[in-house]
Order: C-alpha cells, then sequence, then structure tokens
C-alpha cells in the first residue's frame, strides 16, 4: 500500500468517524432519536386526543385505507404533542410536513415519536407507503393557530 | 496476463446470449413503465396507453422487471462468462442451463401475474397486501435458478485451487464469488419470508402472519440486494475500465480489499430501512447505522483506486498538472464505447453515495424516509452506476458471444451520456421534491398534482415537471441503447461461429502486493457470520415480543380483509 493509498483510507475513515460522531452528537446532547420499541401500551383501535399539561398533549391515531383518524387536528402554537401511530389494516406511513416526525403505521405494532409545533400554519401529512388503489389520497393536517379555545380532533372514529 | 482469449462452446455461448437477450426484452417493459409513472405523477395520463391499468401495477413491474430481474440476469450471465474465461475453465453447461431455466420461467411468469394485475405489490412485496401465489413463486424459481448457476462455478474455482496452488486468483473471479457470497447470504432470509410465511398465507394454508417479522426479512435481503446490484459493476470498474482508459489498476489489493470488507459488512445493515419503524429498539438500529458507515469504506476506497488508475492512464497520455488527465480520458470515443457506460456511471455515484450516506445517518432519515428523496437516491445507484455498467456489459456480452461487431457504436457511445443527464434532471426533482414532504410511491397525479383536488400542493409542481423532463430524456437514451443492442444482435456474424473466440479487457495491476491474508473467502465469511447474528439476533427478539396479532391478507382494491 503506497502513501497516497494510506492517506486516502486514512481521510475516508476519518469522515466516516465524523460523520457518526455528528450522529452520536444529535442523539446523546440534542435528544433527536428515532423511534424505538413500545411495549408499554396497550395496543387501541381508535383515535383520541386528550392534554397531558398545560401545553402537551396525546394523540393516539389510527392508519386505515385509506384516510387517517383523526384527519384534522387543531392545536395552539407550542403544542407539544406525543404522538402514537398504529394501523388497523395494512402498512401505511405517516410524515408531517416541516416537521422531523416520520412513523411507520403498521399493523400489530404501536409506533412513537414526539414534535413540537412552534409556529401557526397548517402542515400536512400525506401517506408515504404504498397502501392500494388510494393510496394517494389519504392524507390530512395539523392546524396550529396562535389562539385557541379548545383543541380537537375531526374526522375521527367511525 | 491481459487479451488473452478464450473458446466457449457453442451451448455456453448460446446460454450467455439468452440470459442477456430475454431480460433485455423485460428492461424495457420496465423501463417503459418508468416513462409512464413520470406521466402519471404529473398528471398527465390517468391510464396506461398500452398495459392498461393503473399507476401501481405499472411501478410494480418498473421495480421488479429492472431492480430484480435484469440485474439478476445480468450478474448471472456475467458470471457464466467473466469466470469460465477468468480460470479458462469451461462451465457444466448441463447446470448452466438448467439454472437459466429456472430463471427465465420464473421471470416470465412473475410477470406476467404483475402484467393481470394480480400482483401489485410493488417490489417490496409487503404483506398484508397479497399477491397471486405464482408471483412469490416466479420469484422464488428466479433465486432458486441464480443458486444453482453460482453453485456450478464453485468446483472449477476449487479445481482450479489445486491446479494454481500459490497464485492468487483473478480479481474479477473474487468479484464474483463476493457477489454471490453475498447474494446467498441475503436471499436466505427471504426465502424464509417467502416459502414459510407469504406463500403458504398466500395460498390459504396459514391465516395470519407477522408484518413486522416480514418486514425485517425482506430487509434482511433488501440491502445487501443493493450490494448484488453494485458489486459486478465494480468488478467492471477495476477488472475492464483501467485497461479501457489506457492504464493500469492503481492497486490489485485494494481491490481484493473492498470486496472482503462487502462479504464482512453486507448484510448486518439491513434496519437503516427501518429507522422509522415500530417495535425495534433504537440502539439496535444505531447499530446497524455503524455497520452502514463501515459498508461505506469499501466504496470511498474504489473511489480513490479507480480515479488513481484512470489519473495514471492520463499521465500515461502526457497530462499535465493536477486535474490534466481529467481531460484525457477518452470518453466520447466511438470504438472505445464501453468506457462511456462506466465513466458516466462513477460520476453519478458521487451523487449516490453521498445520498446514500444522509439516508443511513440515523435521525437524519426522519427527513427523507419514504419521501421521493428515496426514489431520487437509489436511481442515482442502482438505475446509475449499476444499470450503465449493466447496459455496456450486456451489449459488449452479446457482441462478444454471438461473434458479431457492435452496430451504431456512436449511438452506443451517446446513450449513456443522455441518459446521464436526465437522470440528473429527474433525481433533482424528486430529491427536492421529497425535501418538501412529496411521498415516494404515490401517483401525485391524481391528489397533490391536480389542481382540481383538495389536496393539491402548488409548491412541488416545479419539481414533478422536472421529473417528466428528466424521465423523458432518459428514456430516449435507453431507446438509443436498445435500437444499437438489436441491430447488433440481427446483424450477420463476424465468419464461422467455430472459429469465435471471446476476448474481455483485463487490466494489469500498478502494485501488485501478495496480500497473502486477503487470498481466502473463508476467515471474512465467518466474521460476517458473527456480525450477523449478533446484529440480527436482538432485531428479531424486539420484532417478536413487541408486537401482536397477526394479519389476514388483504387486496389492494379494498378495505376489507380477503378472508
Amino acid at each position: 500500500m503506497d502513501n497516497s493509498e494510506k492517506l486516502a483510507l486514512g481521510l475516508s475513515g476519518f469522515l466516516l468517524v465524523l460523520f457518526f460522531g455528528a450522529i452520536m452528537y444529535a442523539a446523546v446532547a440534542k435528544d433527536i432519536d428515532v423511534p424505538t420499541c413500545i411495549t408499554d401500551m396497550d395496543p387501541f383501535v381508535t383515535d383520541t386526543l386528550f392534554q397531558t399539561g398545560p401545553d402537551t398533549y396525546e394523540l393516539q391515531m389510527v392508519a386505515r385505507m385509506w384516510a387517517f383518524q383523526p384527519s384534522t387536528v387543531r392545536l395552539p402554537v407550542g403544542s407539544t404533542v406525543d404522538l402514537y401511530v398504529t394501523s388497523q389494516d395494512i402498512i401505511h406511513g405517516f410524515k408531517v410536513e416541516q416537521h422531523n416526525v416520520n412513523l411507520m403505521a403498521i399493523p400489530g405494532a404501536i409506533n412513537y415519536m414526539r414534535v413540537t409545533f412552534n409556529k401557526p400554519g397548517e402542515f400536512m401529512y400525506a401517506c408515504h407507503e404504498f397502501c392500494g388503489a388510494a393510496h394517494h389520497t389519504m392524507a390530512g393536517r395539523f392546524i396550529i393557530e396562535e389562539r385557541l379555545d379548545e383543541p380537537e380532533i375531526i374526522g375521527g372514529t367511525l | 496476463m491481459s487479451d488473452y482469449t478464450f473458446r466457449f462452446s457453442k451451448s455456453e455461448k448460446r446460454l450467455v446470449a439468452v440470459l442477456i437477450i430475454i431480460p433485455m426484452v423485460l428492461l424495457f417493459i420496465g423501463v417503459y413503465g418508468g416513462l409512464m409513472q413520470t406521466l402519471f405523477r404529473a398528471g398527465i395520463i390517468q391510464s396506461d396507453p398500452f398495459v392498461g391499468g393503473d399507476y401501481y401495477k405499472g411501478l410494480t413491474f418498473h421495480g421488479v422487471l429492472n431492480a430484480i430481474v435484469f440485474t439478476t440476469f445480468f450478474a448471472v450471465a456475467f458470471g457464466n462468462a467473466i469466470i469460465p474465461y477468468s480460470l479458462k475453465k469451461n462451465l457444466n453447461a448441463t447446470i448452466a442451463w438448467i439454472a437459466g431455466i429456472l430463471m427465465l420461467v420464473g421471470s416470465v411468469v412473475a410477470a406476467i401475474v404483475i402484467l393481470i394485475g394480480e400482483a401489485t405489490v410493488l417490489y417490496t412485496f409487503y404483506p398484508p397486501l397479497k399477491a397471486h401465489p405464482l408471483f412469490y413463486i416466479g420469484l422464488t424459481l428466479l433465486v432458486v435458478g441464480s443458486w444453482v448457476a453460482s453453485a456450478n462455478w464453485v468446483p472449477m474455482y476449487l479445481q482450479w485451487r489445486k491446479e494454481n496452488e500459490g497464485k492468487k486468483t483473478p480479481l474479477a473471479v473474487v468479484g464474483m464469488f463476493t457477489t454471490f457470497i453475498v447474494w446467498f447470504i441475503a436471499t436466505l432470509a427471504v426465502a424464509v419470508e417467502i416459502l414459510f410465511m407469504l406463500l403458504p398465507w398466500s395460498l390459504g394454508w396459514i391465516d395470519e402472519i407477522n408484518v413486522m417479522l416480514a418486514r425485517t426479512l425482506f430487509w434482511f435481503f433488501g440491502h445487501p440486494l443493493v450490494y448484488f446490484w453494485l458489486l459486478p459493476a465494480y468488478v467492471m470498474y477495476y477488472v475492464f475500465m483501467p485497461k479501457l482508459a489506457g492504464g493500469k489498476l492503481y492497486s490489485d489489493m485494494a481491490g481484493r480489499l473492498v470486496f472482503m470488507m462487502f462479504i464482512v459488512f453486507s448484510v448486518p445493515v439491513g434496519t437503516h430501512h427501518q429507522y422509522m419503524d415500530p417495535a425495534i429498539s433504537s440502539q439496535w438500529k444505531l447499530l446497524h447505522g455503524i455497520f452502514t458507515f463501515a459498508v461505506a469504506l469499501p466504496s470511498l476506497i474504489t473511489a480513490f483506486t479507480i480515479a488513481a488508475s484512470l489519473e495514471y492512464a492520463g499521465k500515461l497520455k502526457g497530462s499535465k498538472g493536477l486535474f490534466g488527465w481529467m481531460g484525457k480520458l477518452p470518453y466520447f470515443k466511438k470504438e472505445n464505447w464501453f468506457f462511456a457506460y462506466l465513466i458516466t456511471g462513477l460520476i453519478i455515484f458521487i451523487f449516490g453515495g453521498i445520498g446514500g450516506i444522509i439516508n443511513a445517518s440515523y435521525q437524519m432519515n426522519t427527513v427523507v424516509h419514504n419521501t421521493a428523496w428515496v426514489p431520487g437516491h437509489f436511481h442515482l445507484t442502482v438505475a446509475g452506476p449499476v444499470m450503465l455498467a449493466f447496459l455496456g456489459g450486456s451489449l459488449y456480452l452479446v457482441a462478444q458471444f454471438l461473434n458479431k461487431e457492435v452496430r451504431l457504436k456512436a449511438w452506443a457511445m451517446l446513450s449513456p451520456y443522455v441518459y446521464t443527464i436526465g437522470l440528473l434532471i429527474m433525481s433533482y426533482g424528486l430529491k427536492i421534491g421529497g425535501l418538501m414532504g412529496m411521498p415516494r410511491r404515490t401517483n401525485t397525479g391524481a391528489s397533490y398534482a391536480n389542481p382540481d383536488s383538495v389536496l393539491y400542493q402548488a409548491d412541488w409542481i416545479p419539481y414533478i415537471d422536472l421529473t417528466v423532463i428528466g424521465g423523458s430524456i432518459m428514456f430516449v437514451g435507453i431507446v438509443m441503447y436498445i435500437i444499437s443492442f438489436f441491430t447488433t444482435v440481427f446483424s450477420k456474424s463476424k465468419g464461422a461461429e467455430e472459429d469465435a473466440i471471446v476476448t474481455f479487457p483485463i487490466s494489469e495491476p500498478l502494485h501488485d502486493e501478495p496480500a497473502t491474508w486477503l487470498r481466502n473467502f473463508k476467515p471474512y465469511i465467518i466474521i460476517a457470520i458473527i456480525l450477523i447474528v449478533l446484529s440480527y439476533t436482538p432485531v428479531i427478539y424486539d420484532v417478536l415480543q413487541a408486537t401482536y396479532g397477526g394479519s389476514l391478507p388483504f387486496s389492494p382494491d379494498s378495505p376489507v380483509p380477503l378472508r
């Protein structure tokens, strides 16, 4: 192995370690993580929203062919939501635009992520895993408002 | 060692030609599907004018035919050509033909089932969407055929080792065995998924299956699959490309090290496709992330080694300065059309590789997972360097094995450049669209890109339009190739078939170290197995203990289960 090769190999290794260091920093110092195993929660089949603190909510969401339950969630600015997602039929996917929430909705399992809404606006969530003939119509939205008397969910339990 | 010729038997030659030509027809059907998808996504068409049916059927045959069928056939055909050539030993033609027929029957059956609309499940075939049992049987035959084909090479290699004690195995042979070792380990998982879960469930012998378990087994297979695609292209980069550029392979040892690293790290990485999945603990996802970074290393070494080989070639031609060699390479030489397929692929792979590292980066995956970014990424890998190297290789093989001169060489040489321009435009559109939240695998033309729909997303439209422009240019590039390919196939042979000999552009090494520690596959296979057991045991355990209930089969057309 000549010197230029050793240098290239060393730099490549260094680059990868640097990238990995950034991931660890985000995970440990900034607490930004990916979904993990949820075992302390009973399976749910209907959607619910309830307040757990002054600015915190828990939302249980059910994905099915071809709608999210609920399809509209109205919350005040500054809300932090503990979001639980599952599917009642086949695999679906859930991502909120402009927010770092991305969850697979899989039958037989519960997925979880926490998200905070810091600015007002409408944020769509579109199903992003192929779920059959009308997959492209499966979407919903968070409506985040400055002043809101009563948080609500629409298009929920059938 | 370079420029020698080898005489294949008539039967071997026919087999290689068949294994190239029939998949080329299937590839073209798939490419047509790809063009239609860009039109569907932009809302230009609502139904496929030729095949009928919807976007998702087209997406299924595009994925299955291009990414699974074409690639597997090429890898087998290329192995059937380069391994006998490098070892100077003929194939057992009977076994090779049995393998080829299994693969052909399986692929055609799967293709028909998809085209009649009985398997609209996309190429990942995630349950509980159910396909017709013949779809799973067809895929099984394709995989089993590829196992038989590669098993056929093992006695040839063992015999060669006995006769050539102390000699280095030719690099091409190391590369092809690496390809099929990775393939064999990976396909074991999907064989378990299909034979013990999907097939009996599809036939109605069992009622319910565990969706997360099936999905996890799929990705045990699904990521090494990309190395199965990539490795034959790497063989061409290491073995052919330096010679085609007029130089030498910078380091023989680097090539051997890279292949062994792929054996070790290709498999224990699959969970990085499941970062956003439930029922797998995040620390195991992180472990798979670490191994994914490890498997990026051999690609970085390859980037250096191939660039150094090309630099050496440029310097031989009298280039000056640090970057002068880049101007001295045979980019637009009609007679050297094969080089064009390899250099365009390498340029694309710069972007493909960067995108891959982004996808693998754990939390960053939250931003891109299952958005249009993902197809934007993998078109820069499997539909970039892999596809182009395989197309170049197919044309080279078919001309050699049918004893013909390549026709329309200027078209053949320009095709990869046209394709590359289209690909970069299309992938840019998909990637930026993805960052804006555009989902993958979605017929946007019927909702998000339809101005009459409540879901209309005006800011996505420019990027969807870019995919139409890019996709159309890609299609033109492929049509140029197909014309050259079939004109070659149907042209007159050069002289009598009996005299036909085959030759490959085999590069000599510039630095040729003994590298005795890289001569045996066994230790690397053992390390690979240990890593797989360590990385997958906790994942499977998590999946089994964190999931509940089973899933009945569903059709894509109804929210009511099929039984």
